[in-house]
């Protein structure tokens, strides 16, 4: 290997070294693919990659090199390699969603999250495991086998993006993209130890993200910094002609804002953060407790002034997102249908070719879920449940403009309510679905949200989560910021 | 059979391609006719990831026939999803409104010979369209054409105001004349770019309530609406006679035979299972765009009909006629205007026009003789510098070269002669020629003038000015 420190560095460090000229954007390419082969990426150990083309990494690698000896200089991700949820559309690799039902599907175009990550020079070299069109909190209900997580084999990385999490985790990559619906990056972020942003509703534009719950879904990134999760979400960030839902509003500068707070001695001066009384639960580990006010002192160290804030109807979010997410899922799986891609069951009869198609290409959480879907949407069932959900939404979305409309510019709740659980330990799915607890309510009310490792229980990752009003990114990220600088390199312990 | 007991109630729900470029979600071409599938991309194939953007010259054209149709426009409209399966509808889902249409509440009015009738609008919608299944196009499988999916539709749906097929064949035919004025469709059953499906109940004379209702889709002509209504009323007239009960259910009209079949009953309908469409916000239309739309809003049949009586005095069938369709209409009034003979211009419209732009199968806007031109030629025989039959002959000219009607009139010597020297030396040489008939005629035998305009014409090579020649003739009559 070209360089040993290659886990270690950050994109933005390593990036500066392409740019350079220290090392050769195929340098790093081969340094995250020996990384891949060293850590077990691959099906037979920790399966947290799908699909990779060393081939195709690399002539990427030397296409940009000719590209920055033209131009004289790269893009703020110049060689960084990058690994990337399945259920985004990528040119050259496959996108499968993790599902049987995509088996073998190459996308002829790619998100518009990915084009601008490539714009700036990183180079996707893996897609990663994921559950089965996002539904799951585990990463185990991948049509190719469940993931593991890198910091303890028999555990789950968390999930959906368990794959992009762990690959970040296992120093494969410095920066993933995933997407979120109701928890997805940040999760699997805390259980790997790792930093992860779900934006607001409308900061990242969905083009090419395979299609969940449409009113929830978000791309987010993944890195092993607050400062490189700000990079790669101000790149990705902002109004794409193709994404109706996105938003036009101005991109932020997050990292000038708060790059110059590292020599502050009171960072968080002026700012007033909220600790919502409903996110410390009897059932909360003990130990993700203890983290959590630990946390609490270093903010109030920072400057910032905490509040106790009440969030009444957060205890509605999980009934209501398994309301919506699966309404909005059964229309949009519905063009699964073995007619024009993917898999197709050969049969006489178009129902029962319909009807094969879905039964064998879906697994049994995406077919649970797609059933739910249809339920509570259809004729006379309307009113009682999507109808109602939707109405509660709204309490739940009053809820986090209340605390912000008084003044509060963040909130801080841990991440999950446990740390990462043994594979095949949650058998019930309904105990699956409280894993999203904590994390379910920002995405039903759209306001960003993200995850930062705040320190290990029993040798496993405990993540701390900020959350924000609708598109202040940039208060969040000056919270995570200043807290991960006061953890120091502890919380990765 | 006992018809006369019974009323026909017929609401009509009539779906129209608007004519855009491009489709409703994508930038795709909307162009009939392409081998199949070349129309498409990654948003109409609904491949994954992919998601829509409105098309706003839809909305815009919507909007327009909505306002026409004397429709309240509403400021926030929904799109929802329509959810189903079928293979040529790639997303599983039919990207329309449901609860929160574009337009609601607007009227249409027809005659059909007893007096004007209002037919009310329920709702105008937008929704796109699916693509096609090819049956016939192997032997033991169904071929799918995608070209079609995504063009922009609007359903224009109607209330339950028809009391006759007659009436239903008006108000699609005036609805028809309606969109081909705003140009917002081709309107073409044949092409599928205008569909109807009829909704047809039947009910004892004075009853209030609505009798069960069968929906007839398939028709492919106005025609085929008004036959399969009949053929409809009448089964169901019949059922209700022997006391059975009209059964809810969709029916296909199959124009060959005259009948129609079932095709889908009531327990086997659909649960479309809509809600609202979460990959497009809401449709908010802002009162300067509306202002706009209301301006680009052109005269409509109703309007020009009533101002075409007035202006240029003609008689109902002529109106009727020259008001048939838009462009026909502009041209008929150019070439009036530029005439000033209202009259001699319905005339040349509706006959020699007419007759030579169905004999060429060019359309109007591409048809040689320009209004303007025409105008001049009825002007030319106005002013009597040429005769009613050189006029047939320069037209037939215009036709083929597209030169003006005066060069033609004079290249080809056709201009009459109105001057009184000449026209009084050929008269002169026609009774020195025909003694008798002259002798006969200054005696006061009248009926020999035609004959001597003929003979005098001839002489002219048919350059007289024949209302001249007449009254030269009679004032040589009365002087002898």
């Amino acid at each position: 290997m070209t360089f040993p420190d290659f886990s270690r560095l950050s994109a933005t460090a390593l990036a500066a070294k392409v740019d350079g000229g220290n090392v050769s954007p195929l340098d790093s390419i081969n340094a995250s693919l020996a990384r891949a082969r060293e850590a077990g990426a691959g099906r037979e150990s920790l399966n947290l990659i799908l699909w990779s083309n060393e081939q195709l990494a690399r002539r990427d690698a030397a296409s940009l090199a000719e590209g920055m000896n033209r131009a004289g200089k790269g893009g703020r991700l110049a060689g960084i390699p990058i690994a990337v949820k399945d259920n985004l559309a990528t040119l050259g690799l496959p996108t499968t969603c993790a599902s049987k039902i995509l088996a073998g599907y190459v996308s002829p175009y790619e998100a518009t999250a990915v084009a601008r990550l490539r714009e700036e020079g990183a180079i996707v070299v893996a897609k990663t495991n994921m559950d089965e069109f996002a539904m799951g909190s585990s990463t185990e209900n991948s049509a190719y086998g469940p993931a593991r997580n890198p910091i303890d084999l028999r555990r789950v990385p968390g999930g959906s993006s368990g794959g992009s999490a762990g690959a970040v985790a296992a120093g494969i990559v410095p920066l993933a993209l995933g997407s979120e619906t109701g928890g997805s990056v940040r999760q699997p972020a805390a259980f790997c130890g790792v930093v992860g942003v779900k934006p607001t509703y409308g900061r990242v534009s969905r083009f090419g993200l395979v299609a969940f719950a449409s009113s929830l879904d978000q791309i987010g990134p993944i890195a092993r910094n607050v400062d490189d999760a700000a990079l790669a979400l101000e790149i990705i960030s902002g109004v794409d002609p193709n994404d109706s839902t996105c938003s036009s509003r101005k991109v932020d500068t997050y990292r000038d804002e708060f790059l110059p707070l590292a020599t502050s001695a009171e960072p968080l001066d002026g700012m007033t953060i909220g600790v919502p009384e409903e996110y410390f639960p009897e059932m909360l580990d003990p130990g993700i407790r203890a983290l959590c006010e630990r946390s609490i002192d270093l903010l109030k160290s920072l400057g910032a002034k905490v509040v106790d804030v009440k969030m009444p109807n957060t205890a509605l979010a999980i009934p209501v997102y398994y309301i919506i997410a699966p309404a909005e899922a059964s229309s949009n799986l519905a063009r699964f249908d073995g007619v024009r891609y993917g898999a197709r069951a050969e049969t006489a009869a178009l129902r029962d070719m319909y009807a094969e198609t879905r039964s064998k290409g879906f697994g049994d959480e995406v077919t649970r879920r797609i059933l739910l879907g249809t339920y509570v949407l259809s004729a006379g069932y309307y009113d009682a449940y999507y109808r109602k959900a939707q109405s509660v939404r709204g309490l739940i979305t009053r809820d986090f403009r209340d605390a912000f409309g008084r003044g509060i510019d963040a909130l801080f709740t841990p991440t999950t309510p446990t740390t990462a659980f043994a594979i095949g330990a949650l058998t019930d799915p309904y105990e699956m679905y409280m894993s999203d607890i904590f994390t379910v309510t920002a995405n039903l009310a759209g306001v960003p949200a993200m995850s930062l490792p705040i320190g290990r229980v029993g040798g496993l990752p405990v993540g701390g989560q900020i959350i924000a009003s609708h598109f202040c990114e940039s208060t969040m990220f000056r919270v995570a910021y200043a807290l991960e600088a006061a953890l120091g390199g502890e919380a990765h312990q | 059979m006992t018809q006369g007991k019974y009323e026909m109630v017929v609401g009509l729900e009539v779906h129209v391609q608007l004519k855009t470029r491009s489709k409703a979600f994508c930038g795709c071409s909307t162009r009939f006719g392409d081998p199949p599938n070349t129309n498409t991309c990654p948003i109409c194939l609904a491949l994954p990831g992919a998601l829509p953007v409105l098309n706003e010259k839809a909305v815009e054209l919507a909007a327009r026939a909505a306002l026409a149709l004397g429709c309240t426009l509403h400021p926030v409209s929904v799109f929802a999803r329509k959810n189903y399966f079928y293979p040529d509808l790639p997303k599983g889902y039919q990207i329309s409104q449901f609860d929160k249409p574009l337009a609601t509440a607007g009227s249409v009015k027809v005659d059909v010979g007893d007096g004007e009738k209002s037919i009310g609008v329920t709702r105008v919608h937008m929704e796109e369209d699916a693509g096609k299944s090819l049956h016939d196009r192997y032997p033991s499988a169904t071929a799918i054409d995608l070209n079609r999916a995504g063009v922009p539709l609007i359903e224009i749906v109607s209330e339950p105001d028809m009391r006759s097929s007659k009436e239903a064949g008006a108000y699609l035919r005036t609805l028809r004349q309606i969109l081909q004025y705003l140009a917002v469709s081709d309107v073409s059953m044949e092409e599928g770019s205008l569909r109807v499906d009829a909704n047809v109940s039947a009910r004892p004379v004075g009853q209030k309530e609505l009798g069960t209702k069968t929906e007839m889709k398939n028709m492919n002509s106005f025609s085929g609406v008004e036959r399969a209504l009949e053929y409809e009323f009448a089964r169901q007239c019949a059922l209700l006679d022997r006391g059975e009960q009209v059964s809810q259910q969709t029916l296909l009209w199959d124009a060959a035979k005259g009948e129609a079949r079932v095709s889908r009953t009531k327990e086997g309908s659909h649960d479309y299972r809509y809600f609202p469409e979460p990959d497009l916000l809401p449709l908010v239309l802002h009162s300067e765009w509306l202002a706009g739309i209301k301006a680009s809003v052109p005269e409509l049949p109703a309007d020009r009909k009533k101002r075409f009586t007035d202006e240029y005095k003609l008689g109902n069938e002529d109106i009727e006629k020259l008001t048939a369709l838009p462009l026909l209409s502009d041209y008929f009034e150019a070439a009036a205007r530029i005439s000033g003979e209202p009259k001699g211009a319905a005339n040349w419209v509706m006959g020699d026009v007419q007759a030579a732009i169905n004999a060429s199968g060019v359309p109007i806007s591409e048809f040689r003789v320009r209004p303007a031109d025409l105008g001049q030629l009825i002007k030319l025989v106005a002013d009597g510098l040429v005769s009613r039959s050189a006029a047939k002959v320069i037209f037939g000219q215009m036709v083929e070269t597209g030169k003006p009607a005066a060069q033609i009139a004079h290249d080809l010597s056709l201009v009459q002669v109105g001057d009184d020297g000449a026209i009084t030396g050929w008269i002169d040489e026609v009774l020195a020629e025909h003694p008798e008939e002259a002798k006969r005629y200054l005696a006061g035998e009248k009926k020999l003038q035609g004959v001597l305009v003929g003979f005098v014409m001839k002489k002219s090579a048919g350059k007289a000015d024949p209302k001249r020649v007449n009254q030269l003739l009679t004032s040589r009559a009365g002087a002898g």
